[in-house]
């Protein structure tokens, strides 16, 4: 299958510049840190051009998600007085930073071993086979990348999946179709746990703080 | 049971707002000008008085841990840093606070700051928490415009800077010089210690790192007083309250704060509504998040959710992520997707991890599919001891524990799994 942002494609732009919004954030960001250990503020600044990236790249047809190109690593080392190749390592040595395009939507479909044990087998081919891509792949549209990840943190909401900056929790094969189809037409799905239960409480009643389950009309 | 009167968390499963002014009605930052004039000293006593230790993992006591801070200011500014970098599968109780109590955490720092001379705290929060990050950065604006941080800091003429840093997807930056390298701006690769933070951490300045948990009981603790604390729990060494994230085959899998030292299975029954199949389904339980060894049903049966009773039991508390697996579990396989992600997350800076996880984990495919021989089950348990304790942090020891619990306990599977490929085969 075509994959118009394959992870291996060496298309780079010739040039990076953050945009007069982003110009804001990353003034903001040095100057959390200290004088002289601006360097510090290369994570936030990786992630400022993802997201900008990511802002230009839903007006595209076919859209793409947030990537950092190497013009943009470049610019980061120039801003910060850092070596180039001090960029590119913090850049590669981090999961979250995409040296090469992704769909508009990255679905990160968790398997370690909680998500595991509560299905996320099922999840993952539900999801392939809905897609028709695989792990590392995108769609044709552009609209979704699909990648494999090590635990996010909400074993006890498992499986799960994180698609951009939101988690989908207590999922089955039938509720993360509602989520990509909703998605697909880009129409906001309901974050977080897809059964309707309180975040991380138990999905029976609550066993404590009775009283202020009550008072919240939890119960 | 913990009573609801000695719960801290009392917003944990979010049905009430995070912010400042629901905060202040759950008793969050009441007069805590009063607590910072009564001084550092009496703080780190009353900490250490409270039998807290550390709740990422290390369970290190956290009084002591502050008084190894440098007495006085010297040149070097002194930092906090707090570990929100939570990747250790099976846990998932920092994010509710972060989401749910931000300001217990804020008003914490600010306690904690003032008790080791640190003007400033950075709270690393795992990347993936981006939702979590933004509700703690609501919070602590709210914090700085009530007055409560920056300059003077909620009237105790301290001045204090709370800065989030959020990470980007490595296991290793939860290891607390690997995250210190990670907020300088560098790949998050562990130090050599000594020297330990407290000498030489963040900038090279006397730093110390504690967990989300740890630092966002603090207030509580010093409000309701030490022995109050230490009096919960099954002892003075085992001391207080715990978040507990039990996930896996129970019923309804949930978080929750208990006592210390709840015995497994009532945490399990009185609230996850027993394992899936009832208790008698069980085969084994991973007790304190992926790094810990397993227990076989036979010793969940009887034991004590506690730092000292599970280290008697060659396992650990860890971050208290229970991951429970009844009988319908492929054991080998659970192991082996623990392998994977050791092997996935090896930050790849010491020779015994970076290769030996590889190993671990290719040798464990075969053990699942059981195209090994039995004497490759010894090989396996060689190799996790050759990385045990040669690497520079913990990451290692973290691969080798599990693989050690599962031919500790589960042998015999793994030789019969051996037999049947071989039958198959022929």
């Amino acid at each position: 299958m075509k994959k118009p942002f394959d992870l291996h494609a060496d298309y780079q732009p010739e040039s990076f510049e953050f945009n007069k919004t982003f110009k804001k954030a990353v003034k903001e960001a040095i100057a959390r840190y200290p004088k002289g250990r601006q360097q510090s503020a290369v994570m936030p600044l990786l992630d400022l051009t993802q997201r900008q990236v990511a802002e230009e790249g839903a007006k595209q047809h076919p859209p793409y998600g947030g990537w950092v190109p190497r013009a943009a690593m470049d610019h980061i080392a120039e801003v910060l007085g850092m070596h180039k190749v001090k960029v590119y390592e913090v850049a590669s040595f981090y999961s979250m930073y995409n040296t090469a395009p992704v769909g508009k939507y990255l679905v990160q479909c968790c398997t370690t071993t909680p998500c595991w044990l509560r299905g996320s087998d099922k999840i993952v081919e539900a999801t392939k086979k809905h897609l028709g891509i695989g792990m590392g792949e995108t769609t044709d549209d552009g609209k979704f990348s699909l990648m494999e990840v090590e635990c996010l943190g909400a074993c006890v909401n498992a499986p799960m999946v994180q698609i951009n900056d939101d988690y989908y929790e207590d999922l089955t094969p039938q509720n993360m179709m509602e989520v990509l189809d909703n998605l697909s037409q880009d129409m906001q799905a309901t974050v977080g746990s897809q059964t309707g239960r309180r975040d991380s409480m138990p999905s029976s009643d609550p066993t404590t703080m009775k009283d202020r389950a009550k008072k919240a009309k939890v119960v | 049971m913990l009573s609801d009167k000695d719960r801290i968390f009392t917003n944990l499963y979010g049905w009430e707002s995070f912010t400042l002014k629901a905060a202040q009605k759950r008793g969050d930052w009441d007069n805590t000008k009063a607590i910072l004039k009564k001084g550092r000293e009496w703080i780190i006593d009353e900490m250490k008085a409270s039998g807290l230790r550390g709740r990422g993992g290390a369970g290190f006591p956290t009084g002591l841990k502050w008084s190894f801070m440098p007495k006085d200011i010297g040149d070097k500014p002194h930092y906090l840093v707090i570990n929100a970098d939570e990747s250790e599968p099976g846990t998932c109780k920092d994010r509710e606070i972060l989401r749910h109590d931000p300001h217990k955490l804020i008003e914490g720092a600010l306690i904690a700051g003032f008790a080791m001379g640190a003007h400033a705290a950075y709270i690393y929060v795992r990347g993936e928490f981006y939702n979590e990050s933004s509700s703690l950065w609501k919070a602590i604006h709210e914090a700085y415009d009530a007055g409560l941080l920056g300059k003077n800091a909620a009237g105790s003429g301290w001045d204090f800077d709370v800065i989030v840093h959020r990470g980007a997807g490595a296991y290793i930056c939860g290891e607390e010089t690997a995250l210190i390298e990670s907020i300088e701006g560098k790949k998050g690769q562990p130090r050599n210690k000594p020297p330990f933070p407290a000498m030489a951490g963040l900038y090279s300045c006397p730093t110390t790192v504690n967990n989300v948990e740890t630092i966002a009981v603090v207030p509580t603790i010093l409000r309701r007083g030490g022995s109050w604390f230490s009096g919960l729990g099954r002892d003075e060494k085992n001391a207080g309250t715990k978040l507990f994230c039990i996930s896996g085959h129970v019923e309804n899998p949930c978080n929750v704060e208990e006592e210390m030292g709840i015995p497994l299975k009532d945490l399990i029954e009185k609230h996850c509504g027993g394992v899936i199949g009832g208790w008698d389904n069980l085969l084994a339980i991973i007790p304190g998040g992926s790094s810990t060894p397993m227990l076989p049903k036979e010793t969940c049966d009887h034991i004590h959710m506690d730092f000292d009773s599970l280290r008697e039991v060659g396992t650990g508390l860890g971050t208290a992520g229970v991951i429970v697996m009844d009988k319908s579990t492929d054991i080998i396989q659970a192991i082996c997707r623990l392998s994977q992600f050791y092997m996935h997350e090896s930050c790849g800076q010491c020779t015994p991890c970076r290769e030996g996880t590889g190993w671990l984990w290719r040798m464990m495919k075969r053990m699942v599919q059981g195209n090994a021989t039995v004497e490759e089950i010894d090989q396996l348990f060689e190799i996790t001891k050759e990385i045990e304790g040669q690497t520079i942090c913990a990451l290692g020891d973290a691969a080798a524990w599990p693989v050690q619990g599962l031919i500790k306990h589960f042998r015999p599977e793994m030789e019969k799994r051996i037999m049947e490929y071989r039958k198959m085969a022929a």
